[in-house]
């Protein structure tokens, strides 16, 4: 993600001097911070008290450190900026690091402060001490102890530079107390260099040339794009578009890259992977070429490495040189940021006049169609009990047009919301991928409320998930949040269930949702609005009327409890073995292979 | 719900790529040079220790102090594409300047220091010393019934003469591990020129 540094004009050339606290919220100033989602503590006590001084930082207090971070997330996918995330020392740092591995995950841009106890305690056991750089190092892209006033100011900027250059993600500067009080010097962005971390965007020009010419000679092309088009910002999504336009080769999106090519374009198939659908994954099985932009071969895409894609040449831009190779060998790499490497290529493409293989392609374009015609999506219609699939195209329908946001948590609410909601723009969907964390959506939805206050923000949920983070009711309430929590309640951990019937015999193990609150309720308790549909007739009033609230609501749906999630790769299995429906999963028994995986 | 007998793709039987876990597994020796900084050596070990790569041998040591670099050198074994992740990993730290694989990047010589000790009397001390000698390792402590001998070579050499010794006495050793560095005119990785008497500056947390 390309994104200037803010610049703020020189100073004289002494350098001025403040608290530690002072700088850091000058540092956020001049990085352009508008919002900072936070928890207080006793080691960021006075950090606390210079916000209190200032209004150009907004602070919005959550109630629990994990959806201070999934908000700063939100924020950050919704907005393309960097989300903030301020947390005192011990605890409010260790319930910090499932978001840090969750935006890690997903590559998203996020500065943790946390607190940290005085330098001389560091190591003492002190009170609310942790080893915050130890327990995060593994789950940041790089963390920061700052132990000399003299490194404040720099390892500030520093760490905005690192958590947006490259494939972003999140960094954690952990700050001891005595530093937030120590007298510091402070300097510009402008002045702090990176040496050491300087990543190429940029792609090989032979490289792309040679990517070009065989995407020119294609007989069966497909374009995958993932979440790296997201993170190079609208261009990534509009050349991505662009290009898939003018060769008019079909198109797919993982999880992550929804909304980079519009799901209106007749040209993009779905999203592949394991609840992908039919076309797109029989067509990344039968390609000839494989064109893979920002996204790295997830196993939740690939399905069984060894049957997957057998007969393609692969071309794989990323901007990060360590997903190259990690999981499928590719033909062709191509290092850099997606906008910048699809305009490199568009320019060869037009440079070299290259077209179509025309015949080729109506022959490919042919079978698709034919996949296509299967109508993988399509559920029989119920008059008895709520679809799940059902509501969220209701729900999609019924906001198409307006300025929406959706986030999910996870679990089959997740793909059906994937699947039945169709995005046409990027920024516009923001969803736990990589490492799948119930709790995620509803505190996301916060921080997309946040960014964007005039828009209609959704969390589809699961009521399951919904509990993990259902404390953040009161937040929202707090700062008049119109975020709609649209629970399909199945009272089931979905996903969990799903497994258990189709590889564990049936035998459901602990994933029934069992003395559910009354959620109409739980809404009214913390100063929302609460509605229900439990019958297919009360639906379309409800989301009416969920839309039209502008407060807080939580619209629990009460959906069919025994609902898949098709179609469907069975862990262990390739593109070409997939699930459509029930019908298929009796006849089909999972691999003993594919029963270890995850 | 489904349209039944809509044409499908017939199943190509394809090539059968190489499982990547069934490809050779290769030693490489790999030099990294990185700011000497608080944390830098838990990071390339937690990377190595977290993502499951071996770690034969790690050396580390500053070797640029105006500068603040230190250079780690990991001798390390995978299939290809392992080592190759394990360069590009190790690439994307934020502390790390700079990768080289000198296994793969043509020859290189490394070498490892051990001191070995041994307790023995008689003829095996002798004997000890004579092997010593031929090793040209260096006796740098001793008493009526031990020795420490100092040896530098490459691993295997080392290896050899810790076997002999073990056959005549009692044995403790402590070797450094390998350092190496490319053959030949090459500078991979050159120490920034600074002006003399220029001392370490504010550089590292």
């Amino acid at each position: 993600m390309a994104k200037p540094r803010s610049s703020s004009p020189r100073r004289p050339a002494a350098p001025t001097t403040m608290s530690g606290a002072a700088i850091i919220l000058q540092a956020l100033k001049d990085q352009g911070v508008e919002v900072v989602f936070g928890y207080p503590g006793g080691a960021v006590l006075p950090i606390y008290d210079e916000l209190f001084k200032t209004n150009a930082v907004r602070h919005i207090l959550v109630r629990h450190e994990q959806a201070a971070v999934h908000a700063a997330e939100g924020y950050a996918r919704s907005t393309g900026k960097i989300g903030v995330v301020l947390v005192t020392s011990g605890p409010g740092a260790t319930n910090a690091v499932t978001g840090l591995t969750d935006a890690l995950m997903d590559s998203i841009p996020i500065v943790c402060l946390t607190g940290q106890v005085p330098t001389h305690l560091i190591g003492n056991d002190a009170f609310q001490e942790a080893d915050t750089t130890g327990i995060t190092r593994p789950c940041t892209k790089h963390n920061y102890l700052v132990k000399e006033p003299g490194q404040l100011a720099r390892v500030m900027h520093e760490a905005f530079y690192v958590a947006s250059h490259g494939r972003p993600g999140p960094v954690v500067v952990d700050l001891p107390k005595d530093i937030l009080f120590a007298d510091c010097p402070y300097v510009e962005a402008s002045q702090v260099e990176t040496k050491s971390y300087r990543p190429q965007v940029k792609g090989d020009s032979d490289a792309v040339e040679r990517a070009v010419e065989l995407i020119a000679n294609a007989k069966r092309p497909i374009f995958y794009g993932g979440g790296g088009l997201i993170n190079a910002g609208p261009k990534g999504s509009k050349l991505f578009t662009e290009f898939v336009r003018k060769t008019g080769y079909p198109a797919t999106l993982t999880l992550m890259g929804l909304g980079a090519i519009p799901a209106t374009d007749k040209r993009f198939l779905g999203m592949l992977g394991m609840h992908g659908t039919y076309e797109a994954n029989w067509a990344m099985h039968d390609c000839d070429v494989m064109v893979c932009v920002g996204a790295r071969f997830d196993d939740r895409v690939t399905g069984r490495l060894s049957g997957f894609a057998p007969n393609a040449k692969k071309i794989h831009v990323d901007i990060d040189p360590s997903s190259i190779n990690k999981n499928v060998a590719v033909d062709i790499p191509i290092i850099g940021d997606a906008g910048i490497v699809l305009e490199q290529m568009l320019a060869v493409w037009k440079a070299k006049g290259y077209k179509a293989d025309e015949a080729a392609l109506s022959e490919w374009w042919k079978q698709i169609e034919g996949w296509r015609a299967r109508n993988c999506l399509a559920y029989r219609p119920n008059d008895d009990v709520i679809l799940p699939q059902h509501a969220i195209r209701r729900l999609f329908e019924k906001t198409r047009g307006t300025d929406c946001y959706i986030t999910t948590e996870v679990g089959q609410h997740q793909m059906w919301a994937a699947q039945y909601f169709g995005f046409d723009e990027p920024n516009r969907w923001m969803t736990s991928g990589g490492l799948g964390t119930m709790g995620y959506g509803f505190p996301s939805a916060m921080g997309v409320q946040i960014a964007h206050p005039d828009a209609l923000v959704i969390d589809i949920a699961g009521e399951a998930s919904f509990l993990m983070n259902i404390q953040e009711l009161s937040t929202m309430c707090q700062y008049n949040l119109p975020v709609k929590a649209f629970i399909i309640n199945n009272q089931w951990m979905g996903m969990v269930r799903q497994w258990q019937e189709l590889i564990h015999g049936g035998r459901y193990s602990e994933s029934y949702s069992a003395a559910l609150p009354d959620f109409v309720k739980v809404a009214e308790a913390f100063g929302g609005v609460g509605l229900r549909a439990t019958k297919p007739s009360e639906l379309d009033d409800v989301i009416d009327e969920m839309i039209g609230t502008p407060r807080t609501v939580i619209a629990d749906i009460m959906v069919k409890q025994d609902e898949n999630c098709f179609p469907m790769i069975p862990s262990g299995a390739a593109h070409n073995e997939m699930l459509l429906g029930p019908e298929d999963q009796a006849e089909r028994r999972t691999s003993e292979e594919g029963m270890v995986l995850v | 719900m489904f349209v039944e007998g809509a044409p499908g793709s017939v199943r190509r039987p394809g090539r059968e790529p190489v499982k990547p876990s069934d490809m050779p597994v290769q030693r490489h020796t790999i030099a990294v040079l990185v700011a000497n900084e608080p944390g830098v050596l838990a990071r390339v070990i937690g990377l190595f220790s977290g993502r499951g790569y071996n770690i034969e041998s790690l050396t580390v040591s500053e070797v640029d102090e105006v500068n603040a670099r230190s250079r780690i050198t990991i001798v390390t074994s995978g299939t290809p594409m392992v080592i190759e992740q394990i360069k590009a990993q190790l690439s994307r730290l934020v502390p790390v300047y700079d990768v080289h694989d000198l296994t793969l990047e043509g020859p290189h010589v490394s070498r490892e220091l051990a001191l070995v000790k041994i307790r023995n009397v008689g003829e095996n001390r002798i004997e000890a010393l004579r092997i010593a000698d031929t090793f040209r390792a260096r006796a740098i402590d001793s008493t009526l019934e031990s020795f420490v001998f100092e040896l530098t070579g490459d691993t295997g050499k080392l290896d050899a003469f810790i076997d002999l010794m073990a056959a005549l006495g009692e044995v403790e050793v402590s070797r450094t591990g390998v350092v190496a560095i490319a053959r030949g005119t090459g500078l991979q990785m050159p120490q920034v020129r600074h002006e003399p008497g220029k001392r370490k500056g504010q550089a590292g947390t």
